[in-house]
């Protein structure tokens, strides 16, 4: 039970992160966006900060739980190189990630990002699903 | 720099730790929980991280409410919000891609670079190998299929 109840309250933590990052910036929390946009050289300072906040979350965590949050790899090396092409280039390819448009665009019920997130997670759960097979 | 840039750096600063903590608290953050919510027919699949979306939407939904009755954000002159409204090619293929990535790896953006302060070498290598997919569709894809 205790997961479902970590499900929600981190939820809630990345929803509030969102809604500060658009009352304040007036930007859309969303990861891959703020990541490519760095990578183009664009809005350095604000797009790095984000990304370094991002980076220093589990930090946080350990010095307020004494412990870094678990995390298991569930792939190969080549598996992880392939997926990794395949998630940055997917991103950016579809205007957005499970952030901005799975959170933030779901929100402004975006038709665009309704279409999104339907599309990704079918597809996740195919092809995980499949592997899944394959293990 | 001049106050207000600092003020929206030191923002922009805050909202990512406090992103990378929830994906920290979610439990987003791990791929075998991903794994183990994508997989359906694994025998025990884990739901619990369509609570993660729960969580955001139920703070998200009424802040984009309060969004819509503000004029401006507090540091910066206007909103910048995506315009586009049209279902394309490039959303619905680029959404398949990225599903793909995700259902193999476990991984999308966010955990993938907060994960980095985690210290494993998979994470690492996902993480670089998705930068370097974001710089080839950047670079040489985006501006033959606009």
């Amino acid at each position: 039970m205790t997961s479902y109840w970590h499900a929600l309250a981190g939820g809630g933590l990345i929803g509030l992160s969102a809604v500060l990052l658009l009352l304040v910036n007036g930007r859309i929390a969303g990861i891959s966006g703020i990541a490519g946009r760095l990578l183009q050289g664009k809005q350095v300072w604000l797009n790095a900060a984000f990304i370094l906040g991002l980076i220093s979350g589990p930090v946080f965590y350990s010095a307020v739980f004494g412990t870094y949050p678990s995390a298991t790899v569930v792939a190969s090396g080549p598996v992880m190189a392939l997926a990794g092409v395949f998630v940055g280039f997917g991103t950016r390819m579809g205007s957005g990630c499970t952030s901005g448009h799975g959170i933030l665009g779901m929100a402004r019920f975006s038709r665009r990002s309704i279409a999104a997130t339907a599309i990704f997670l079918l597809s996740g759960i195919l092809v995980a699903t499949i592997s899944g097979l394959f293990q | 720099m001049n106050r207000i840039v600092i003020l929206r750096i030191s923002a922009s600063l805050l909202a990512g730790i406090i992103f990378g903590f929830g994906l920290s608290v979610s439990g987003m953050i791990d791929p075998a929980r991903v794994r183990g919510f994508l997989d359906v027919a694994s025998g025990n699949w884990d739901p619990s991280l369509i609570f993660v979306l729960g969580g955001a939407l139920a703070v998200a939904i009424p802040g984009i409410a309060l969004q819509r009755t503000l004029g401006r954000p507090f540091l910066d002159d206007r909103f910048h919000l995506p315009e586009r409204k049209e279902v394309d090619r490039r959303l619905v293929i680029g959404s398949a891609i990225f599903g793909t990535g995700w259902g193999l790896a476990g991984l999308c953006p966010g955990p993938a670079i907060a994960g980095l302060s985690i210290g494993l070498a998979p994470v690492f290598l996902f993480t670089a190998a998705m930068a370097a997919g974001m710089l080839i569709h950047d670079r040489f894809v985006a501006s033959v299929t606009k």
